[in-house]
């Protein structure tokens, strides 16, 4: 007897959806995959959409209630549940708004209407209910979409890949970029994106969160003393490089993370 | 025919982002009508502050999965005027090229995913798979073409790499611009056939003549930049566009409106093409005249059929562009303008694919952010949106209640509305009394509208990694803790939800 399909799903949260796009660039690959699944609810994409899946994909981070309420819904529902993108997987940018409380950021944007919403800290979807794989990136990569897809299917584990950027930046042949004068934080970030930015001479922001136990001490070091070339083209614009501007730059996608690492070490960038 | 019914539709679908539609009707007549925002909001106007203006830039790119070329695009100009920095015509054909990639994969996206199913009695193109494999197989085409021709020039279609301030810091390759306008020629005739598919449609024939404002230049369409236009009182500076954009706030939403001249005005392709028409090259007008698309228009389903002849001159400039490219050669770094960073404030206007997108941002002499004010396309098209379904929803009454349902969606759908970039869609009015207010400790009018124990921040500590932290207790929080319980919350280090709130004094 042929076996039932299995049904995805794809939900999200706050975010820019700018995953699920990526996902809509399978194109071709897509109406493959549709010989292996069936779509059970994609809002983008579908009308209708059913309650009924197997794998739900979601995307964005977790910050109000009503989010946290949809989210434990669903993981009742589906057998296997994906965190697509940084966002979901290490609450990326949203969670910059972390350092403030809610009633803070609530009056930063709302003004004197600040009292009519609520909002809690962004957190990864992992942070609400377990997570059973990962898919990191601003936005995620296309390529590893397609091999968690393939090893979901297949009932396979997907571990993160735990190099550096720089790993594959050498691979691409590039000229490290900090030879150019543009800081990086290649050297601490977590490698899967076939470093694209830095292939194409910009800077590593670090939006795949940090490898497991990195050095951020060095990193940093590397950053603020050693390297001249790109403190000297920082100070020729009248810029000042210190360690409290390569902090905040650090927390542009790795807030949470380094709190956590600051915890385990004593000391954080 | 319904004499009496509630339509709530929750988390449309096919639009990006969440919003829903509200009409109540009574006695047989319509009451109501309403579209709302109900993303949860990302506060990028509050985190961008104190952030460099390079991180500015990379963070303005992630507002939108859709339109990140057109933010970051917005963003980098804006910056530039801050700091007086002149880009070279390299930089500028090379961002115009992005332009059209990202509006080529906007339209096209929206045009084949979201609207052709309404018209063609789908749930989703997907499910076009089986019937119409050549339909679906030519939007996936398109898409792919747009796709590639961002990655062309900036790497990915979504969050662009390399575009910075000053310019691009590598060098692009002659030989894939090349291959490129080999595929935008041949890409010509699919664009014929996306004509003949939505010529082929029956658009609703409602019309409601309203302001029709967006970007307008002497001699180039104005995605990339030009003087804000309306087809009410003319041109405007975009850095005046505070006098023209006025934002205020409706009793009954928690969205933001906006109106210039008149009540409401409408941005996007329809605006457009109304106020640059003329400037529509031959493959477009084709295109238009097929249509049946003559300026102005009033209908605002038409906003799918501009879309297509959009999609049109996209193909059909972007060749142009690179024949200019490769004519004058591609440059490498020298092109690059120097950027030093100094206290100033400035404007950067361009048109997304929804309609004239504001980012307007102040930096202090490190060249970090102080203010950051983003005026986005749906929130601007908000007031137009719900005049529009205002006046063609009393003449659905008499039909069933499913097919205004359907009838409503089609037309928010017409609008291509973007809430993902709702930063800004629910922030509220802040005029410049109000924000000075907000901007001083313990002066904002929440705080003095507000009873002092119904927000209170209390130390929180985690069980699991030993972290404190303030936590803010809102009402819903107090609700439980009168209840007479430790209220649990997530510790935002761990996120473990073991955390507990302790009171004060303990």
């Amino acid at each position: 007897m042929k076996k039932e399909k299995p049904r995805i799903a794809f939900f999200d949260f706050a975010c820019c959806e700018g995953c699920q796009l990526t996902v809509l660039q399978l194109e071709e690959k897509l109406l493959d995959l549709l010989d292996h699944v069936e779509v059970a609810a994609w809002r983008v994409a579908i009308s209708g959409g059913s309650d009924a899946y197997d794998i739900a994909f979601c995307e964005g981070s977790i910050s109000n209630r009503e989010d946290e309420e949809r989210l434990h819904r669903i993981r009742e529902t589906a057998g296997t549940v994906v965190s697509l993108g940084t966002c979901a997987s290490i609450g990326c940018h949203n969670a910059l708004k972390n350092q403030w409380t809610g009633g803070e950021v609530l009056e930063l944007v709302y003004g004197g209407e600040a009292g009519r919403f609520e909002t809690l800290p962004a957190r990864p979807v992992a942070s609400v209910v377990p997570v059973d794989y990962q898919i990191l990136g601003c936005p995620a990569s296309l390529p590893e979409i397609e091999i968690v897809l393939k090893r979901i299917l297949t009932g396979q584990p997907h571990p993160l890949p735990n190099n550096p950027v720089c790993v594959e930046c050498k691979r691409n042949d590039n000229l490290c970029v900090l030879e150019k004068g543009v800081m990086c934080l290649g050297p601490v970030t977590r490698c899967g994106c076939d470093a694209i930015c830095t292939s194409y001479g910009d800077a590593c922001q670090g939006c795949r969160g940090l490898v497991d136990e990195p050095n951020l001490e060095a990193a940093v070091r590397v950053l603020t003393e050693n390297h001249r070339h790109a403190i000297m083209d920082a100070v020729a614009r009248g810029l000042r490089v210190d360690r409290e501007r390569i902090r905040t730059w650090f927390s542009l996608y790795n807030g949470p993370d380094l709190q956590l690492e600051q915890e385990k070490t004593g000391h954080g960038p | 025919m319904v004499h009496e019914a509630n339509i709530h539709i929750h988390h449309l679908t096919r639009v990006e982002g969440h919003g829903d539609i509200t009409a109540v009707i009574q006695d047989g007549e319509l009451k109501e009508v309403q579209f709302s925002v109900v993303e949860a909001p990302r506060f990028f106007e509050a985190f961008l502050r104190d952030r460099a203006y390079d991180e500015v830039a990379h963070l303005a790119s992630r507002i939108c999965g859709i339109c990140a070329v057109s933010h970051r695009a917005a963003a980098l100009k804006a910056i530039e005027a801050a700091f007086d920095v002149k880009v070279s015509e390299q930089t500028v054909l090379l961002r115009r090229l992005a332009f059209y990639g990202e509006i080529l994969s906007s339209h096209v996206l929206h045009l084949y995913f979201l609207v052709a199913p309404d018209f063609l009695g789908v749930p989703s193109l997907l499910h076009l798979a089986e019937r119409e494999r050549e339909t679906i197989k030519r939007a996936m085409r398109l898409k792919r073409l747009a796709y590639d021709l961002c990655r062309e020039v900036v790497g990915r279609h979504t969050h662009p790499v390399a575009m910075n301030a000053g310019g691009f810091p590598f060098v692009h390759d002659e030989a894939g611009l090349l291959r490129m306008k080999d595929r935008l020629i041949e890409a010509k005739e699919d664009i014929r056939e996306t004509v003949s598919l939505f010529r082929g449609l029956s658009l609703p024939s409602f019309e409601r003549e309203t302001e029709y404002v967006s970007l307008k230049h002497p001699s180039v369409y104005p995605f990339y930049g030009g003087d804000l236009f309306s087809s009410e009182s003319g041109s405007l500076a975009p850095e005046a566009y505070r006098e023209a954009v006025r934002e205020y706030v409706q009793p009954h939403s928690t969205a933001k409106y906006a109106r210039w001249n008149r009540s409401a005005y409408m941005v996007g392709a329809l605006s457009r093409v109304n106020n640059n028409h003329g400037l529509l090259g031959p493959f477009a007008r084709e295109a238009a005249d097929r249509l049946g698309l003559e300026a102005p228009c009033h209908n605002p389903f038409m906003n799918n059929s501009a879309q297509v002849v959009e999609s049109a001159l996209c193909v059909e400039e972007a060749v142009q562009i690179i024949d200019r490219l490769l004519e004058r050669g591609v440059r490498s770094e020298e092109e690059l303008a120097p950027v030093h960073p100094c206290s100033g404030r400035g404007v950067g206007a361009v048109e997304a694919p929804r309609g004239t997108l504001f980012h307007e941002y102040a930096f202090d002499d490190q060249g970090r952010c102080l203010e950051a004010n983003l005026v986005i396309p749906t929130a601007q098209n908000l007031g137009n949106l719900e005049e529009d379904l205002r006046s063609y929803a009393p003449g659905l009454v008499d039909q069933e209640e499913s097919v205004i349902e359907r009838a409503l969606e089609v037309l928010v759908r017409a609008y291509d509305p973007c809430i993902s970039c709702s930063t800004h869609v629910v922030r509220l009015e802040r005029d410049p009394s109000t924000h000075e207010q907000a901007g001083m400790k313990g002066g904002s009018t929440m705080k003095e509208s507000r009873e002092p124990d119904e927000r209170e921040e209390r130390d929180a500590l985690c069980p699991e990694c030993g972290h404190a932290f303030k936590a803010y207790v809102d009402r819903v929080v107090q609700d439980d803790k009168k209840s007479g319980m430790r209220q649990k919350i997530e510790c935002p280090v761990c996120g473990c939800g073991e955390c507990s709130v302790v009171q004060p004094g303990t």
